[in-house]
């Protein structure tokens, strides 16, 4: 199998480029640090050579990126997806919020990205440097040996219960295609759903009131893309600012998580994002469980065009106590 | 000797075709039920947000009910199909997160079951009653 390198995507992209065949390129760039990757638009070949990377740091879905990014690109624009990207990008395309004639999708293999919390608790602060793939040698200022770590070690949560290495949305792909996995992403849930109400509630009550409402997880999410937002509404009782008590953090959650369901694509964005770690595709992958047990699998961004099972119905569908007492039962 | 016995504060979404004909009913046939149920009328039971259900706890009650047509009988042909999957997952939700699943229900209710009305209620009442003051949705400010 041939490994794909940030080389490989460089090549690519000035390639189609010169052709004439996309006109801006979206891809990642490094930040200060080799660790703070962030999304970036490149638009002529020489940028790309020097700034477009990918590595274990690139775990920023751009299928968001697109959105407000095309509108200022004649042409098409190339984008970089890894494969629990596209996943996105489908749902996005189903919602009409990218037009799918404006992009040319360039599927990328994915090994896991890397959490940098995780290598933080790993080595400690001060890091100066991380390179490698699946063997990461980490640089720091207080010691003059780099630390070794495996990836596979430090790997994000999300990417450790990846739902899939296949691409389901592409106009062409580097490196070879994966598979659908069964990587037990419901575990967690369910460990939660096992736990009596007051452990829920403390369990719960612990995460979140940790929010500081930076609003980042809805900015990040490939599903939230309202450009006018109910949490920016100062008349909504749930606009932007620190939650002042628990019913506001719960209340902030709770829609957010409502809001996406049946749309979620599962990429882990907002957990990914969040300042305080707050572990939020705990509350979207509930959701899914549910929808999946009680209305039919069903992924959002699998294919294009999915009816999300919020927006559909049978006459025969269980009520919503049914739901609840079955579970008491299984348990 | 009790003087001050708990009565919680119920919010009841009812429909406007069937259900809250059926309170309607209910009242003219003289059934009783606790005056603690505070009756909100909607166009249709799928006229309920989830946040209206959140919001009806922020602001004081102890227990939420929606009720709206039996599936087939929807004014608007299928407002309640949608209902039903939208609150099992939000009700579903709230218990994830911990909060008592008894202070929550769906129930069809039509214009001529008066009687199923008041009788839903009362059962409510007393199931919402056990558990006591709602305590994990509640915000403060709004209490008086
Ligand atoms: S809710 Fe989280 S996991 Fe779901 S699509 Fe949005 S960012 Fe991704
Ligand atoms: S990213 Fe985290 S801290 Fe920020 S609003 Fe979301 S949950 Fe709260
Ligand atoms: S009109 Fe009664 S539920 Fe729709």
């Amino acid at each position: 199998m041939q490994k794909i390198t940030e080389k490989h995507l460089a090549e690519k992209a000035k390639d189609l480029l010169s052709q004439g065949k996309v006109s801006a390129v979206l891809g990642w760039r490094r930040g200060e640090f080799d660790y703070d990757v962030t999304p970036a638009l490149f638009t002529d070949a020489d940028e790309i050579e020097n700034g477009l990377v990918y590595n274990c740091f690139c775990g920023a879905n751009l299928s968001k990126y697109l959105v407000s990014k095309i509108r200022a690109v004649e042409g098409r624009m190339l984008v970089f997806l890894k494969p629990c990207d596209t996943y996105s990008i489908n749902q996005l395309f189903t919602e009409h919020r990218v037009d799918r004639e404006k992009v040319y999708i360039v599927g990328i293999p994915c090994n896991g990205m890397a959490d940098i919390t995780k290598i933080r608790n790993a080595v400690g602060e001060g890091i100066t440097g991380v390179s490698g793939d699946e063997c990461l040698r980490v640089e720091t200022l207080y010691s003059d040996e780099p630390a070794e770590l495996c990836l596979a070690d430090v790997m994000s949560e999300r990417c450790v219960n990846c739902k899939s290495k296949k691409h389901v949305a592409y106009d062409e792909l580097l490196g070879d295609e994966g598979e659908v996995l069964d990587s037990h992403r419901f575990d967690e849930v369910e460990r939660i759903e096992r736990m009596s109400p007051d452990e829920r509630f403390a369990f719960w009550q612990r995460e979140l009131s940790r929010c500081i409402r930076c609003n980042a997880c809805r900015d990040a999410c490939p599903a939230c893309t309202c450009e006018v937002c109910v949490f920016n509404n100062p008349a909504s009782g749930v606009e932007s600012k620190a939650p002042v008590n628990e019913f506001e953090e719960k209340m902030f959650h709770i829609i957010r998580a409502f809001h996406v369901a049946g749309r979620c694509t599962d990429c882990g964005e907002c957990s990914r994002v969040c300042p305080q770690n707050i572990p939020l595709h705990l509350l979207n992958r509930k959701l899914i469980k549910d929808m999946n047990e009680c209305y039919g699998e069903y992924q959002a961004g699998e294919a294009v065009g999915g009816v999300s099972p919020l927006t559909d119905y049978t006459a025969e569908d269980g009520e919503p106590g049914d739901l609840i007492r079955r579970r008491d039962t299984d348990a | 000797m009790q003087v001050n016995e708990y009565k919680p504060l119920i919010v009841a979404f009812c429909c406007n075709w069937c259900s809250y004909a059926g309170a309607d009913l209910a009242g003219n046939n003289r059934a009783d039920y606790p005056a603690e149920v505070k009756i909100i009328r909607v166009p249709c039971s799928c006229r309920v947000n989830p946040t209206f259900v959140l919001k009806a706890f922020q602001r004081g009650a102890d227990g939420v009910i929606i009720c709206g047509c039996h599936p087939g009988d929807c004014h608007y042909t299928s407002g309640n199909y949608y209902t039903r999957r939208r609150m099992a997952m939000l009700f579903s939700m709230l218990d994830y997160l911990g909060i008592e699943r008894e202070r929550t229900r769906l129930e069809w209710v039509s214009a001529a079951e008066g009687a199923k009305f008041a009788a839903t209620m009362r059962d409510f009442v007393q199931k919402v009653a056990a558990l006591g003051e709602n305590k994990r949705l509640e915000d403060l400010r709004c209490k008086k």
